[in-house]
């Protein structure tokens, strides 16, 4: 049976890390939706350096480990910005999880009709508005589950910041660790608020992933 | 920043060391989580009254914890119930608990994909429920599974570079070896390391790529059900 | 029917495949350490890798040195007759505990205090080193002991080490931020990520003696007594390895493998 003392006895110490973990999940869910959407736009736009970058960019990123970033953030760039943990940390995520959403973002995109986008263009839209009015809307839609795992993703990946001094609930269950040396009860608690977190986005996922493939 | 000292013989053949210790652990957790995962995922998608629902009710709690968690508990947590892993077989036992879950998804998805009318069609025409899902499901399944099982299989091989926190003697464990011992090297050992995971990740995803585009072309009515199983796996 | 055999089999599978994958490698309790050792033929004792002086492995050369390697070696071949008969495993201060619970290794040897509370976990030789927790930090800072540790001070220290609660203790102010290894906190340090870094003087002294650009201050502020932990119980292999660390010290060799790595 687990040990409810641990709980009870250093609950302050969870709860200020998952409120820290939220913090970073929030923070890291808008910037890399933002980020996400400009790379995905570059990577369709009419011009070919911008489809470079941004390829560039996604492939990249998703081929290397999170860890690896959050690192080169903390560790390798000290000597020209100090960054504390939380902020390598929250930076390192927004930047891995938007070449994922780019990359979904873009499949939505282009699962839009092309046909949409010329007819809209030749009505005598310029292409941003084309985009922003016809093709965004639409491709949104079709996104929502795959970003929306990609959230998950990233509230299970902020776990990371644990590696970085980045004091949120990885962090506190280690400490919690090691204070107890007790492993299975303190790890089992931080996956609780770790589930608590991430079941009902899976939940909602999984609802609209359902209702997308009624929906043809 | 010393480039030339960062990349002497020594640093560098301590890295590809680590580099096959990495790979060593990818490859046993891929086998081992696509055979768990593929178990998994068929037994959630037979709905069988009680068992699917365990499994679903494990699935989803391994899919929504950190993986980091998981290889914490599989060598710290599980010894105390007497399941005593040394540091490498935790951290594959860490990885392919958390893969086969990602996996047992990519499965369910890719089995949900073929349309149920087709089980009926087989089993009318006399086939068993087993010659029905080996012969008619499966390979119809399987295919329409291949990319996003393979981009699966990169992520797990990202994924190994966070067992150096139980000193795993991995890739990046050996980085650190090797900065410790001199802070201009972070940045040179750093992009080595990212080189060499975008390589061996590239190159995979270019056979996924392959692979997706042959069977698009393969089969033009498999269209929504690949989106659905893509979105089902997109993994990070 | 057929339907529920099927998915039988694929049970059983999966269960054969989970107890295969966790194959337990426990030791055989019955026998002492001692035993083991000579059944084996090989002393297999855990030290560090990246604590300089003391245990660290030099990623040019591939050999892992130091004094703690030092005492292994001595140890391997007072049991066995030979110094080469000898496995060096890593472990970190958050892993050796446990590891030696498991069976995994037969003794640590990794700059581990003697404390009350780990003596319920595992049992300890005489003390075969005095360190004393103390601060590094960069030449010129205005860090100059414990005292100068206050409220925004940025300490680092290491994940599952005693030096983390003791500074708390001396300086309750101070931000703590801790990593998982010594690697990790040092290179932490010199990206400016903390003023100071604390643990023990002798593994600090290391990492000054590494770079030249930090410096050891203001003295020791505890007491922090190294012995060699074994698994709890085994009083035959403790009294050997306590005797052994007395022939060695009385014999003088002690001293030359201190004078070879510890100038203070």
């Amino acid at each position: 049976m687990l040990n409810f003392s641990i709980l009870t006895k250093y609950f302050d110490l969870y709860f200020q890390g998952f409120l820290t973990t939220i913090e970073v999940s929030i923070i890291g869910l808008i910037c890399s939706f933002i980020l996400g959407v400009i790379v995905a736009v570059m990577r369709i736009a009419p011009l070919r350096i911008l489809n470079w970058i941004g390829t560039c960019f996604v492939e990249f990123i998703r081929n290397i480990p999170l860890i690896l970033i959050v690192f080169f953030f903390y560790y390798g760039l000290s000597n020209y910005i100090n960054l504390s943990g939380f902020a390598a940390g929250t930076i390192g995520l927004t930047i891995y999880t938007a070449a994922f959403i780019a990359e979904a973002v873009r499949a939505g995109i282009q699962s839009v009709d092309k046909g949409q986008m010329e007819a809209a263009r030749s009505s005598g839209l310029t292409y941003i508005q084309a985009m922003k009015h016809i093709v965004l809307p639409q491709a949104i839609k079709i996104v929502i589950p795959p970003i929306g795992n990609q959230f998950i993703n990233l509230v299970k990946n902020s776990s990371i910041l644990g590696l970085v001094a980045g004091m949120e609930l990885m962090y506190f269950a280690d400490y919690v660790h090691e204070k107890t040396w007790i492993s299975f009860d303190t790890y089992i608690f931080a996956a609780l608020f770790y589930l608590v977190l991430t079941i009902p986005l899976s939940f909602f996922v999984n609802r609209s992933e359902k209702r997308l493939a009624r929906s043809y | 920043m010393d480039f030339i000292g960062a990349y002497s013989v020594g640093n560098l053949s301590y890295l590809l060391k680590g580099f096959l210790i990495t790979l060593e652990v990818a490859v046993i957790s891929i086998i081992l989580s696509f055979v768990i995962g593929s178990l998994l995922g068929t037994l959630r998608y037979a709905k069988i009254p009680v068992s699917s629902k365990i499994v679903a009710v494990i699935v989803e709690t391994i899919r929504n914890s950190p993986l980091l968690l998981i290889i914490f508990f599989s060598y710290f947590g599980l010894r105390e119930v007497g399941l005593k892993l040394e540091i490498m077989p935790a951290a594959i036992m860490a990885l392919t608990i958390f893969e086969s879950a990602m996996i047992s998804e990519i499965v369910r998805s890719g089995l949900n994909s073929i349309e149920k009318g087709q089980i009926e069609a087989a089993r009318s025409s006399g086939l068993t429920y087993i010659q029905t899902m080996w012969h008619i499901i499966l390979p119809q399944a399987l295919k329409r599974m291949i990319p996003p099982l393979v981009s699966q299989f990169i992520s797990l091989l990202k994924d190994t570079s966070l067992a150096v926190v139980i000193a795993l003697p991995e890739m990046l464990h050996n980085a650190q070896g090797i900065y410790n011992g001199n802070v201009t090297y972070v940045i040179p050992i750093f992009i080595l390391v990212a080189l060499i995971y975008f390589i061996v990740n590239y190159c995979l995803s270019l056979v996924a790529r392959a692979l997706e585009k042959r069977l698009d072309t393969n089969q033009k009515d498999g269209k929504n059900g690949n989106r659905r199983i893509r979105a089902a796996s997109l993994s990070g | 029917m057929k339907k529920w055999l099927f998915f039988g089999v694929i049970f059983t599978l999966i269960a054969a495949l989970m107890a295969g994958c966790g194959k337990s490698s426990s030791g055989s309790e019955s026998d002492g350490t001692l035993g083991k050792i000579k059944d084996r033929g090989k002393f297999v004792v855990g030290v560090k890798y990246d604590t300089y002086l003391f245990g660290y492995k030099d990623p040019q050369s591939g050999k892992v040195e130091g004094f703690d390697v030092d005492i292994a070696k001595a140890l391997a071949k007072k049991i066995l007759g030979d110094e080469k008969k000898i496995e060096l495993v890593e472990i970190t201060s958050k892993t050796r505990i446990p590891m030696l619970k498991n069976g995994d290794i037969d003794a640590i040897i990794a700059t581990m205090t003697i404390t009350e509370e780990r003596k319920q976990e595992v049992d300890f030789s005489d003390v075969y080193f005095d360190a004393g927790q103390s601060l590094l930090v960069k030449k010129g800072s205005a860090i100059k002991s414990v005292d100068d540790l206050k409220k925004g001070t940025k300490v680092l220290a290491v994940k599952g080490a005693t030096s983390g609660a003791n500074v708390k203790k001396a300086a309750p102010e101070t931000e703590l931020l801790e990593f998982e290894n010594y690697a990790e906190a040092f290179t932490a340090l010199k990206s400016g990520k903390g003023d100071a870094l604390t643990t023990d003087n002798s593994i600090l002294y290391g990492m000054a003696a590494q770079d030249s650009d930090y410096e050891v201050v203001g003295g020791t502020f505890t007491e922090e007594p190294y012995g060699i932990a074994m698994t709890k119980g085994d009083k035959e292999f403790v009294d050997y390895v306590n005797k052994f660390l007395k022939e060695l010290k009385d014999s003088g060799e002690y001293d030359k493998m201190k004078a070879k790595w510890i100038k203070e």
